[in-house]
């Protein structure tokens, strides 16, 4: 069980840090700076570590640092990893980013005053997500001082034990938790709960907190590598909304599932079997990418007919792929980032994208 | 609605609703000063556009810097040459000003009630500016607000008032922690026997909340506001 939060903890992504050319003073420019940055962390925590690199570069004046990737600056409150899979959808290694020391875009970036800043950002997180699944923030709020410490340099070190240890007395377990425990020996395959399998009897409701970050692709593509660049804010749609559990008895609540209950809108569910549906509609609309043999999505979307407007080709968690019908308890138990939210990149195909006009 | 087991908190639906008759009574109530507004926001094609998504707006407005000792409400005649010249002409209570800054001059505020699906309360966003358009420095902001304010933000920097990204506008503003919004709410409205027998909470939702989050950033609500529908 403990395996896939491991993966997650231990997981990193390599970057490769390049000085704004704006700021080299010095011949012959500095050698970007390599450093390997942990998914579940955040890029400001990394400036002490690549500061030293440039120092004798800068030009003079107050540090006010911020990242970019291809010109689009790296809002520092979302976690290292989901930038990765957001902005990279083609994995890029090593990510080659560019650090600034000055011109901080301050009508873009929220400010950053380093550690601290990060820190409270993940609390507030932690106080949303603690009140979405029990309604309230009092177990955060009412931390001890020296556990609250233990929490973030936990976080702050990567260290899955001592997060473990402090983050369980916030007793943040989410709904549908049971099936973790159930799921742990078998493979995940669609399964009938029934009312007994949960010790406690509790009706498996409840909200989960997640974070969705959804872009669109007019034209097709097969390849990652042939996907097109983000590049602007504006053509992401970041979506905060818990979602809603409600136990049916004798279906499992699966990660398409959620997916659909926050984008209702192209999913109009059908109870078509497999064979049904693509011959209905044809081949073509059905077929995902496949061909590094990643995940097979295609035969998940068949069960859900999307809409003639949009077509999931992509679902990416901690840079995986999972498949759509893992029970979705698990994915949120497993794959969740320390304030226990789940972050998901979702890629549409829409037939006509629309950016809005003013930023 | 069943207010003893209600735990202060509302749905989407129901802020709609409250936001209706929020924008409907100031209009009623104060013409004469800028209204609320309703801005609907337009959505990428793959979101869930079924659901009607927006929030509530008071923009360019000046806020009373209430002192603690005695309230000094002075009438400032407004010649500024920016569109909301129109705005202030007559005296309101929401407009009076008292100029304190280092700067000397006239703040801005732009006032947002953004919904929360999170915590199923309101949310109030503001930023504050100058009449030429700059930002003030979280500094000046906070020698704006009432005392009490500038007192909680000393002693909760990161908990009480921190800039985040608005939700629709993508841009850092200023927002109000709403941790505690849902339990207070209820205890409001618990006080109140009249308001669950009439069946009228909803209604009266967010102009409750407003008097209460207002009194952070100094905006008065008129007392007509607060009168049972």
């Amino acid at each position: 069980m403990m395996e896939a939060q491991k993966y997650v903890w231990e997981g990193a992504i390599p970057l490769q840090i390049h000085l704004h050319e704006s700021e080299v003073t010095t011949l012959p420019p500095p050698l970007p700076a390599l450093i390997l940055a942990p998914r579940i962390g955040y890029l400001p925590l990394l400036i002490p570590h690549i500061k030293p690199h440039f120092n004798s570069t800068l030009p003079p004046g107050v540090d006010t640092v911020w990242f970019e990737y291809k010109g689009l600056p790296l809002k520092w409150y979302i976690p290292t990893g989901v930038l990765f899979d957001l902005l990279c959808v083609e994995p890029e290694r090593p990510w080659n980013l560019t650090v600034h020391f000055r011109g901080y875009p301050g009508n873009i970036l929220i400010p950053c005053e380093g550690e601290d800043s990060v820190k409270w950002s993940f609390i507030n997180s932690l106080k949303e997500a603690s009140y979405i699944i029990n309604g309230n923030c009092k177990n955060v709020m009412n931390m001890s001082q020296p556990d609250q410490v233990e929490l973030w340099h936990s976080v702050f070190n990567g260290n899955l034990e001592a997060y473990l240890k402090v983050s369980s007395k916030l007793k943040l377990g989410t709904a549908g938790h049971e099936y973790s425990a159930n799921l742990n020996s078998g493979s995940f395959v669609s399964r009938q709960s029934t009312g007994d399998t949960d010790a406690t009897g509790q009706v498996k409701t409840g909200r989960v907190p997640v974070r969705l970050y959804v872009w669109g692709v007019s034209e097709d593509f097969d390849d990652l590598e042939d996907a097109p660049q983000i590049d602007s804010w504006d053509k992401i749609s970041y979506i905060n909304r818990p979602v809603e559990i409600h136990g049916e008895e004798g279906k499992c609540f699966t990660l398409l599932d959620a997916v659909k209950s926050l984008l209702p809108e192209h999913f109009q569910y059908k109870s078509l079997t497999n064979e049904e549906s693509s011959k209905e509609e044809g081949e073509d609309e059905q077929k995902v990418p496949s061909e590094e043999g990643g995940e097979n999505l295609s035969e998940d979307v068949e069960s859900c007919y999307p809409s003639d407007n949009a077509e999931v080709k992509l679902v990416r968690i901690q840079g995986i792929e999972p498949k759509l019908e893992i029970p979705f308890s698990w994915v949120v138990h497993n794959l969740m980032n320390p304030e226990h939210f789940l972050h998901i990149c979702v890629c549409l195909k829409v037939s006509q994208v629309k950016i809005p006009s003013d930023g | 609605m069943d207010i003893s087991s209600w735990d202060g908190t509302i749905s989407l639906a129901e802020f709609h609703v409250a936001a209706r008759a929020l924008v409907e009574k100031w209009k009623r109530v104060s013409s004469a000063s800028p209204p609320w507004s309703w801005v609907s926001c337009p959505k990428q094609p793959w979101v869930a556009s079924h659901e009607v998504e927006g929030y509530l707006s008071l923009e360019n407005i000046i806020l009373v810097s209430i002192k603690e000792e005695h309230d000094e409400l002075l009438s400032f005649p407004q010649k500024e040459e920016t569109s909301c010249s129109d705005k202030e002409e007559s005296i309101d209570i929401a407009t009076l000003v008292q100029s304190q800054s280092d700067r000397d001059e006239i703040c801005y505020y732009d006032l947002h009630i953004v919904y929360s699906a999170s915590y199923r309360v309101p949310v109030l966003y503001f930023r504050v500016y100058y009449s030429d358009g700059e930002p003030l420095e979280f500094e000046d902001i906070k020698k704006h607000l009432p005392a009490h304010s500038a007192k909680t933000l000393l002693d909760s920097k990161w908990t009480f008032i921190t800039q985040e990204e608005h939700p629709y506008l993508k841009r850092p503003w200023y927002k109000l922690h709403p941790c505690g919004t849902g339990e207070w709410m209820k205890l409001l409205f618990q006080g109140d026997v009249s308001l669950a027998r009439n069946g009228a909470a909803i209604e009266v939702y967010l102009i409750s909340w407003l008097s209460f989050v207002g009194q952070v950033v100094g905006l008065r609500i008129p007392y007509e506001m607060l009168n049972q529908l």
